[in-house]
């Protein structure tokens, strides 16, 4: 039982300057599955998320969403589409509060009377941003600004999240509880393309996995295939 | 005692009128990091349009609170307008250019409206009308107070608030506040920012438009380059206070305002200009982030 694509990359190149950033990388993403894209440093993960929102031009190729032509959008629109990013290097608004970075991500949720349940819910996956939801974004810890950044991404109603390295310089009880979080939001039917360095733990939680290297696609597959590849242990796992 | 409260008063009547013109620059430079000096002209444009519209509608008829509002109404959707246009044709095309080609082109823009006035207006003075005239003095006790200088302090202050309220109460301040922070983040939300942008030059330019009619007030003889000086000293006031922080370009509006008040009132009235860039230097030597500037905090 294969679901239909969501999100289709097809042959998508990215220069920044001289700097050939993504050299033709195609994939797909079905709805329903947490994928995770996978790869060192500089291999294009993060110029990736950043072409599907809009946020860098494409120099060839095209991004398919939903059966449309989301390629030359301006980032406000394709949100409008129901894709969310939680940007990496927790991405929030530092200069303001909890309450009001929340209060952004639903700039373009479906129905505004919902409001006030999706706080209720922002808070009931992550209890510690309610204790600080009159604070400054700027005062939180590592961990809570991440939790911020996925809560915030969540209050558009995404059908589509895009996570770029929640587990980044956090605590590994905490890294666990954030994909603890990824994999309840996705069984609630969230699609989820997920960004990671730490390639063995978004193996395991993912449908499916892509690695990047200098940006190009090496591989790609089941999860569990790849985790189990000889390639991958080796280039990523550490062994 | 007397003279100093008068003074007082003074001084902080033609603070707030700096601080009206200062938000404008503070706000873009927030939201932009440009220092718009086409800004000065934008309130210069509104002494203008509150001459013409005070002439059209004979506001001069019958002065009252009610005719400075209608008049002020106007300049300022006109100066809003103004605003727009001026981010739409100027700004937005280099909204990927390195900063001092932007820069650069605030000056241009600003000389182009300075001769454009000159070229639509005349370059002779012209005298504002009239619109309000609240009879005589007031007293308590023994100060007399100006009730001219009295409504335009407690009209700028009320437009200030208005302001604050729309910034830090409203979702698109709170947008506002998104984009100065970081455009590509803001965009991420789904916010437009090139709407937000434009409404920012908005805000800012019907604030300055409503300083060139409570200028008008003050001192009626308006020209085609008015805006120069005052643009320039509150321009050192958003400086003062920390350029991008809105409290900041209030509380250095002020301060510019009264020490030049009462410069003039007890020591050297020909340095009165020469304050101003006095005050600059001394803050781009000993505070170059201004009073209110923390780096990154709160700029709209």
């Amino acid at each position: 039982m294969t679901q239909p694509t969501l999100l289709s990359f097809q042959n998508v190149s990215v220069h920044y300057g001289a700097i050939h950033a993504l050299k033709s990388v195609s994939f797909d993403v079905r709805k329903g599955e947490i994928v995770s894209l996978i790869g060192s440093n500089g291999a294009g993960k993060t110029t990736t998320l950043r072409a599907i929102s809009g946020l860098v031009k494409k120099s060839e190729g095209r991004i398919q969403y939903a059966g449309a032509d989301i390629t030359a959008l301006p980032p406000h629109a394709i949100v409008r589409k129901r894709i969310c990013q939680a940007p990496e290097g927790r991405g929030i608004f530092l200069n303001l509060t909890v309450e009001e970075n929340l209060d952004l991500g639903a700039w373009t949720a479906p129905n505004p009377k919902t409001l006030a349940e999706d706080f209720e819910r922002s808070y009931e996956l992550f209890p510690r941003l309610k204790e600080r939801r009159k604070q400054n974004a700027g005062t939180l810890s590592g961990g809570e600004q991440q939790m911020l950044a996925i809560a915030r991404a969540l209050m558009a109603h995404p059908e589509l999240l895009l996570l770029d390295e929640p587990s980044l310089g956090l605590a590994p009880q905490i890294i666990e509880r954030i994909f603890e979080i990824i994999q309840r939001i996705n069984r609630e039917g969230m699609t989820v393309l997920l960004v990671e360095q730490n390639a063995l733990q978004a193996l395991q939680i993912a449908h499916q996995g892509i690695v990047l290297e200098t940006g190009r696609v090496v591989l790609s597959g089941p999860a569990a295939t790849l985790a189990a590849s000889d390639e991958v242990r080796k280039a990523y796992l550490g062994e | 005692m007397i003279q100093f409260v008068q003074h007082l008063i003074n001084g902080l009547s033609l603070g707030s009128i700096y601080a009206l013109i200062a938000l404008g620059y503070t706000m873009v430079f927030g939201i932009l990091q440009l220092i718009n000096f086409a800004h000065g002209e934008v309130y210069m444009l509104g002494a203008f349009i509150g001459m013409y519209s005070a002439r059209a509608l004979h506001l001069t008829d019958r002065p009252s609170i009610g005719a400075l509002v209608v008049a002020m109404a106007i300049s300022m959707a006109g100066t809003a307008l103004a605003g727009f246009t001026i981010e739409r044709l100027a700004y937005r095309p280099l909204r990927k250019s390195p900063r001092i080609n932007v820069l650069i082109t605030a000056v241009g823009v600003s000389l182009f409206l300075q001769f454009s006035g000159q070229l639509l207006f005349g370059a002779d003075p012209k005298v504002f009308p009239e619109i309000y005239h609240p009879g005589g003095q007031w007293h308590i006790g023994q100060i007399m107070l100006n009730p001219l200088q009295l409504t335009v302090f407690i009209i700028s202050i009320l437009l200030m608030l208005a302001l604050q309220t729309i910034v830090y109460r409203t979702r698109l301040g709170r947008a506002m506040r998104a984009v100065s922070f970081n455009h590509d983040l803001a965009s991420l939300m789904g916010i437009p920012t090139d709407r937000v942008i434009s409404f920012t030059f908005m805000l800012g330019s019907a604030l300055a438009g409503a300083a060139g009619v409570l200028v008008g007030l003050i001192y009626p003889k308006i020209d085609p380059l008015m805006g120069t000086l005052p643009g320039l000293k509150a321009f050192v006031a958003a400086v003062l206070g920390g350029i991008g922080n809105v409290t900041g370009a209030v509380v250095g509006s002020l301060i510019l305002g009264l020490s030049e008040e009462f410069l003039v009132g007890y020591w050297a009235p020909t340095f009165r200009d020469a304050l101003a860039f006095a005050l600059l230097i001394l803050i781009l030597l000993f505070k170059p982030t201004g009073l209110f500037g923390t780096g990154r905090q709160d700029k709209v």
